[in-house]
């Protein structure tokens, strides 16, 4: 057959073979990943996602600097089991603003994405220093390094531009009250936390995460972040049945 | 000694890689003194010293004339250096593998409160990394520059250039692992490292396909192999998917962190389009080059079907890059690129098994040496292992069976038959080839040890990927298990506590894997110290003469 006869050309030039090689393999991402970004119907309309408080996105860096993500997902599926256990299934407006998303691939330990609220700040921390303390059949590591390093207020700044930079709408009055916000949402006297609540939200909760009046560590940082996973949108507006909403 | 008048080309890409090598170092050096990020400092200074030393290497190699440029030879010191490489990370991969599954089996022993970075958050990437990209990744490296060169009949392209991929990849492997433990990473599965040494692995990778490339340009037979094909593809698709999955903005020049371009669902996708085609790409079609060409060399029978090699590589390479959102069933992805991607991925048997028969039937005629030869038939086992897991992949893929198998340690043992069975297989069967050829011995010095390396790794397979179908299937079947009143019949934390002789089972095999990685080390060892068959002057093998 002629065909085989043709395939020569490519053995014998090194260049149309790479170049073979370059559009064969473009195919799929583009027809596969390109229409995401303009297929309107990709992401739901839903009314609650909020950036990232300073400290909740300090906390949110810790998490994937501890590779938190290798055990834990952070996708919870429509499955009958998974939504009866863990809440709502996960919702793609839910990670909107997460660069990069954390939805994780394996659950060595349990799906964290509607954490938020289900354990006291005080049972993450001891958890958190000693996870056989309150689960004795845990797996997990210990992590009560976290309560000795402050969190890093320095760069949050930086971090919150470069997150605007790639499209996440802080807006220049959040940005500017970066380290105040900060301090604020660790501090549970704090005479400007309604400020805070006014830039992100009446749900924003001022506590001390930690149990350390004392200063801001990483403990409070990741908390603090813990405590609002799949707690932004009100699912008592969303109905998962309207054809929007069918993806 | 004997040859004084040797007939030195010059090099001149050494002197532009010093020049390069002291301004690389100087710029790291002022952005270690200006950066306020410890973590961006530790990285710069690792650089430096690498500048520093790279710089000796090459002036005393330039002022000692080390880097003349035979072109009747072929280029075989960074091959070699590059199996010394391969076995040197293989060890420090498993071992971390084996250690981490000790975490999980015997939490209490293994962890140490106050010190972050032995937990196993980070020591995971260490060992994902350090097999795929340090064992497998040098492997890669140095068989392709084996292969590209016999097959071409042509000294490698560029002169020196091959010695700064070797020694630029070794850069990149230890800034990414201890990276790692120092907490420095994007959370991107098997793409980890972060912008700074992301954009030293493409300096690097673009290199690499220079070299390749400009070898295949000088090549003296008419045709490219088909084992150059699959290298080719390889090195060209990895190139393209690091380079979009790693688009990110750091958050200052100086600073160790940066956040990815994309976020949630598009980030997901582009993640695991990256993700599973580095299993496609890096893990399959480089290691199917190499079965190209080892396998019919060994067993001395040429490649079993000249048109199933065409249609195998072009419907591999072209199916594969679809199968990324198998990773992302039932999740907020779109249901029209799940079902895409279920569906190539299915298709995706068919190509994965003409290479499995293309592979095996190279055997036609000389299936006595699965006998007499282990190294043929460690081979045999990774294509067997390649088919098993092929087939697995496939099956994984289709919804239904992906809600079950999705998130459980099912995932865990089907990457480890295609990583421990095929890639780690073929990798060992290549290095028992290589070893002598390269160090121009006449056989290895014990084929008892490969012997027992075999029965010892294929023994640590079967209890690995035995306890994971075990303990995934048992975990996903009590994730869902209700009871007759309609209750979730398990709290999450039995789940756990279920799988723990699994996980013992799963570290003893590891352990055992390991052990016969060590036994390779040492009989590769003392091949290397047998007496050569040839004089000392022949160390490099001459090129053919032309017909």
């Amino acid at each position: 057959m002629s065909l085989w006869k043709h395939h020569v050309k490519l053995e014998r030039h090194s260049l149309l073979l790479v170049i073979g090689i370059v559009l064969v393999v473009s195919v799929g991402g583009l027809v596969e990943i390109a229409p995401l970004f303009w297929l309107k119907s990709t992401i739901e309309k839903v009314e609650g996602v909020r950036p990232y408080t300073p400290l909740e996105l300090a906390g949110r860096d810790i998490y994937i600097r501890e590779g938190c993500y290798t055990c834990h997902s952070q996708m919870i599926r429509p499955l009958r089991d998974e939504v009866e256990r863990y809440g709502h299934y996960s919702l793609a407006a839910e990670s909107m603003y997460d660069h990069p998303f954390q939805w994780g691939s394996k659950r060595t330990g349990p799906d964290l994405a509607r954490v938020g609220g289900k354990y006291s700040d005080g049972w993450h921390r001891d958890h958190l220093m000693d996870p056989r303390s309150v689960v004795p059949e845990s797996v997990m590591p210990p992590y009560a390094f976290l309560v000795q390093r402050d969190a890093s207020i320095r760069d949050i700044r930086a971090k919150m531009k470069t997150m605007t930079a790639l499209g996440v709408p802080y807006t220049q009055e959040q940005l500017d009250t970066a380290e105040a916000d900060f301090e604020a949402q660790a501090d549970p006297f704090s005479m400007t936390a309604g400020d805070l609540r006014k830039r992100y939200g009446a749900k924003v909760v001022n506590r001390d995460f930690d149990g350390d009046p004392e200063r801001v560590t990483e403990m409070d940082a990741l908390i603090a972040y813990l405590q609002m996973l799949g707690t932004l949108v009100d699912f008592s507006t969303y109905e998962a049945g309207d054809p929007a909403n069918q993806r | 000694m004997s040859q004084l008048v040797k007939p030195n080309v010059g090099s001149p890409g050494a002197p532009a890689l010093l020049t390069a090598t002291v301004i690389g170092g100087l710029v790291f050096f002022f952005a270690a003194m200006f950066s306020d990020d410890p973590l961006y400092q530790f990285q710069a200074w690792i650089f430096v010293a690498a500048a520093v030393m790279a710089s000796f290497a090459l002036t005393a190699g330039l002022s000692a004339g080390l880097f003349s440029n035979d072109k009747d030879r072929y280029m075989d010191g960074v091959v070699r250096a590059g199996v010394i490489a391969t076995m040197f990370w293989g060890a420090v991969g498993m071992l971390v593998g084996v250690v981490i599954a000790a975490q999980l089996s015997w939490p209490d022993l293994l962890y140490f409160p106050e010190v972050g970075w032995l937990n196993f958050g980070r020591l995971r990437p260490l060992h994902t990394s350090g097999v795929i990209f340090a064992f497998g990744g040098n492997a890669l490296i140095c068989t392709s520059f084996y292969v590209v060169q016999r097959t071409c009949r042509a000294r490698l392209f560029g002169g020196v250039l091959s010695w700064f991929v070797f020694w630029g990849y070794q850069l990149f492997l230890v800034l990414a692992a201890t990276g790692y433990l120092a907490g420095i990473t994007q959370s991107r599965e098997y793409a980890e490292p972060e912008w700074l040494v992301d954009l030293w692995l493409t300096i690097v990778w673009v290199a690499y396909l220079l070299v390749f490339l400009g070898t295949i340009w000088k090549r003296k037979e008419p045709h490219i192999y088909v084992a150059n094909w699959f290298y080719l593809a390889f090195i060209v698709t990895v190139a393209l998917l690091h380079v979009v999955n790693n688009l990110a903005l750091p958050i200052d020049p100086l600073h160790h962190r940066s956040y990815s371009l994309f976020s949630g669902v598009q980030d997901a996708l582009t993640q695991w389009w990256y993700g599973h085609n580095a299993v496609g790409f890096f893990l399959t079609a480089g290691f199917l080059g190499m079965m190209y060409y080892f396998v019919p060399k060994r067993v001395e029978r040429p490649v079993y079907s000249y048109r199933l090699s065409i249609v195998h590589f072009w419907s591999l390479i072209f199916i594969y890059i679809w199968a990324g959102p198998h990773h992302l069933h039932y999740t907020a992805l779109p249901q029209w690129a799940q079902t895409l991607g279920m569906t190539f991925s299915i298709m995706l048997w068919m190509p994965s098994w003409g290479g499995m028969i293309n592979g095996l039937m190279t055997l036609s005629g000389a299936w006595d040496k699965l006998r007499t030869d282990p190294v043929v038939r460690m081979m045999v086992v990774a294509i067997a292992f390649y088919g098993m897991s092929t087939f697995e992949g496939p099956v994984m893929s289709i919804r239904a069976v992906n809600a079950l198998s999705h998130y459980t340690d099912w995932t865990i043992g089907h990457v480890h038959s295609g990583a421990l069975g095929w890639v780690g297989f073929i990798t060992f069967g290549a290095m028992y080839c290589l070893v002598p050829w390269l160090w121009k011995k006449e056989r290895l010095y014990s084929d008892k040890l490969v012997e027992w390396h075999f029965w010892i790794a294929t023994t640590g397979i079967v209890l690995y990927i035995c306890a994971m179908w075990v303990s995934g299937i048992m975990e996903g079947l009590m994730w869902r298990e209700y009871t007759p009143q309609g209750f979730l019949a398990w709290s999450f934390i039995e789940t756990v506590s279920a799988k723990h002789v699994e996980n013992v089972i799963r570290t003893v095999g590891g352990a055992m894997f390991l052990s016969g990685t060590l036994i390779m080390i040492y009989n590769l060892w003392r091949t290397v110290r047998l007496p050569s068959v040839e004089t000392r002057d022949a160390l490099s093998a001459p090129l053919p003469a032309a017909a």
